[in-house]
């Protein structure tokens, strides 16, 4: 049974709940291949405990109070939903077949769901636990992003190789973005006014801007000693002061650091291999990437823009997120 | 004669009257049609000793027809509409004369599932055309008097043997024993495997000539080990491409050791096992279209047509020379699902992807194996590489 816990994880979880905000900033880190979660702690960088969960956990997302974890369990066709207090699985949310990546709308109501072998975005309410539409898009639906005042939620697909724009007052797809093969992830900078994507296979990462909802600019990513048909961008993550994206490179084994102003590469960071996403601390000090088949997470010191730790997680960990 | 210069002229008004409309394929209603012909010709390979699981017979078709599906997803965003028109032949002349009809038709984008001659005469008969090879793994087709208007996305014998040849040399199994089955395709094969032999480091220390007619599921038990009796070899290479007696050589040869090539451990496009890298994905929608598990036609015939869509996607335009040079360019990095961006060859026109080793319920490898290195791209050290193929494609327009 995916919601039974072992004594001692639910006391450890417990325990991480009381010891306060201030201190200890969580990471919780799906790991794909074991069906369970690995909790981090923060403070003392290593994992304090791991939980079970549904088949082939991936994508991952906090309520806006952070209070619930939103867990994309694939295999089981299920989003889960973990109450961070109790470290248990307090509800199943009807999510659709095979969902992937999900996004929360900023009323912390709707979740945005892709579902891969569907071609459809599934939207549910989370506290009715409702169906309230879903919506045809391309092949293969991945990345999943609603814009921070909850005008937009895009999709990407990934044989359809589109962004998806969708209306949320109406539930509509009303406009759609070519860029390059295999979009796996889209991110809204803070401010609302842009839009990254990342291509995997065509090795780029497209701005879009939001408002015209034209193409700004694409990147390119060359790593010395790295052939470019291994650069395949996946995660992408955004400074709040707008200085700097961090681009997850897949099996190049690298994570790009690009200037948000000027577009420019500032520096490539060797992390563990195939890299998959990210999630910042609270404090934006640190950020995590997932590593796939090395199965570790890598530590950036985001100021110093140095690789300063990797913490051995589950096999094939995938989705990431920081809890305060 | 009267007649047929009759027959002639009306054979040349029809191709003009073709030339203007494929040159409005533009729909009055501003759709673009992508219209791409599938040509099909399979001869019998004749009675076979292991017929006890057949092939599809319409393998190649099914991935063509998902691929047409996934197009239009895309497509139905850009208002450009894809379609399949098929022609299936029981030989090649008649498959020669439908072909005729599609180019007449208007049609000037074609798969072709066909062996190499077959495959070599619908190039010439359809200049103006741009054809992709998902039938012939044949290497003549890319080392020399390569067809200028084909692109190959099935792999060649050559990237096959050098694919298995890599990881044999990784496992240091040098020391080969040769079986070679009774048709050209299989003499084939195995200079693939001798070429392949040559260039990792391998020996073959006995090599035998499959002349048994008798049914081996009866008798693989006794006479397999005696045939097998030889020098001594770290592993036996079949050559065997219809599966007439290859299968019934594993745990039957003298010395306790495994097989590969047609049998046994096998290099191919694709395969069920096939599954990182979103292929799981694929695999899904194709069985839930043909209601079957996909093959390594069905790949070449799926990327073929995908290959084509990405191209009519990036030039929002139908022309073969266009597609053609952009395919040939290394401007035009193709989704194949297999871990990285896939891209056609500019001298001789074959895909280069990664090689899947696989048996028969799992995948064992994936070449090009780690190691071998090349100064533009591992997947070259797979088939033949620009110095060997006599063919520059690129320098040449359709």
């Amino acid at each position: 049974m995916p919601t039974a816990l072992p004594t001692r994880l639910l006391a450890t979880a417990l325990l991480l709940a009381a010891a306060g905000p201030a201190l200890a900033a969580t990471a919780y880190v799906s790991n794909e291949k074991d069906n369970t979660l690995s909790v981090i702690d923060l403070e003392r960088m290593e994992v304090t405990g791991t939980l079970e969960v549904g088949m082939r956990p991936r994508g991952l997302a906090l309520s806006h109070d952070n209070k619930l974890l939103y867990i994309c369990a694939s295999d089981s066709d299920r989003v889960q939903v973990l109450d961070l207090a109790s470290g248990k699985i307090v509800k199943e949310l009807p999510s659709g077949a095979d969902p992937e990546q999900f996004a929360l709308h900023p009323n912390n109501k709707w979740l945005y769901i892709s579902n891969e072998d569907d071609a459809l975005v599934t939207v549910v309410d989370v506290d009715s636990e409702e169906v309230l539409a879903q919506i045809d898009v391309g092949v293969e639906p991945e990345g999943m992003a609603v814009s921070p005042d909850g005008k937009w939620a895009v999709n990407t697909s990934e044989t359809t190789n589109m962004l998806h724009w969708i209306d949320t007052t109406t539930h509509q797809l009303v406009d759609n973005t070519l860029i390059d093969q295999r979009p796996r992830h889209v991110e809204f900078s803070k401010d609302g006014s842009q839009l990254w994507a990342s291509a995997e296979i065509g090795g780029t990462v497209t701005v879009v801007d939001v408002a015209s909802r034209q193409v700004l600019k694409k990147l390119n990513f060359q790593i010395k000693g790295i052939h470019p048909d291994k650069v395949q961008p996946v995660g992408i993550r955004l400074t709040s002061d707008g200085k700097y994206a961090f681009v997850a490179l897949g099996p190049a084994n690298h994570v790009a650091v690009v200037d948000a102003k000027t577009y420019e590469v500032l520096d490539y960071l060797l992390v563990g291999r195939r890299v998959w996403h990210m999630a910042f601390s609270p404090d934006e000090r640190l950020l995590l990437t997932t590593n796939g088949v090395s199965g570790d997470v890598s530590v950036i010191d985001v100021e110093k823009l140095k690789v300063s730790k990797s913490i051995k997680v589950g096999r094939y960990p995938w989705g990431v997120v920081v809890k305060p | 004669m009267r007649l047929l210069a009759i027959h002639g002229l009306a054979y040349l008004l029809a191709i003009a009257s073709a030339a203007l409309l494929a040159t409005h394929s533009q729909a009055a209603d501003g759709e673009l049609q992508v219209r791409i012909g599938y040509l099909a010709y399979r001869p019998d390979p004749g009675p076979l000793l292991s017929n006890v699981i057949p092939e599809p017979d319409d393998a190649g078709l099914r991935g063509a027809e998902l691929a047409i599906t996934d197009s239009n997803s895309t497509g139905r965003f850009l208002k450009h509409r894809y379609d399949l028109q098929v022609a299936d032949s029981p030989n090649p002349e008649a498959l020669l004369d439908e072909a005729r009809r599609l180019h007449a038709d208007g049609l000037r984008l074609f798969v072709v599932n066909a062996p190499a001659d077959s495959l070599r005469q619908l190039a010439t008969a359809l200049p103006d055309s741009l054809l992709f090879n998902v039938g012939s793994a044949d290497d003549g087709l890319r080392l020399d008097a390569c067809p200028g208007n084909v692109l190959h996305s099935l792999p060649s014998r050559a990237m096959l043997a050098d694919a298995l040849a890599q990881f044999l040399a990784v496992r240091k199994w040098t020391r080969w024993l040769l079986i070679v089955g009774t048709t050209a395709d299989d003499k084939a094969y195995a200079d693939a495997l001798r070429r392949a032999a040559k260039r990792f480091g391998h020996k073959i220390v006995a090599e035998k000539p499959w002349t048994f007619d008798n049914d081996q599921r009866r008798s693989a038990q006794a006479e397999m080990p005696l045939f097998t009796q030889t020098a001594e070899y770290d592993v036996v290479l079949v050559a065997d491409e219809r599966g007439d007696f290859g299968e019934y050589v594993p745990y039957q040869t003298w010395y306790p050791r495994p097989v590969a090539g047609t049998q046994g451990l096998t290099p191919t496009g694709w395969h069920k096992t096939v599954e990182t890298y979103g292929a799981a994905q694929l695999q899904k929608r194709f069985e839930e279209h043909a209601g079957r598990w996909m093959n390594d036609r069905d790949f070449a015939a799926w990327i073929a047509v995908r290959s084509i869509a990405t191209a009519v996607t990036r030039l929002r335009d139908t022309a073969p020379a266009a597609i053609r040079s952009l395919a040939l360019s290394t401007d035009l990095p193709i989704d194949g699902f297999k871990g990285r961006k896939l891209s056609y060859r500019a001298w001789d026109g074959q895909l280069r992807q990664p090689i899947p080793l696989v048996h028969p319920r799992a995948l064992v490898s994936t070449s090009p194996q780690d190691g071998f290195l090349h100064p533009s791209s591992e997947l070259d050290t797979l088939g033949l590489d620009a110095p060997e193929s006599r063919c520059r494609l690129s320098d040449a327009r359709l």
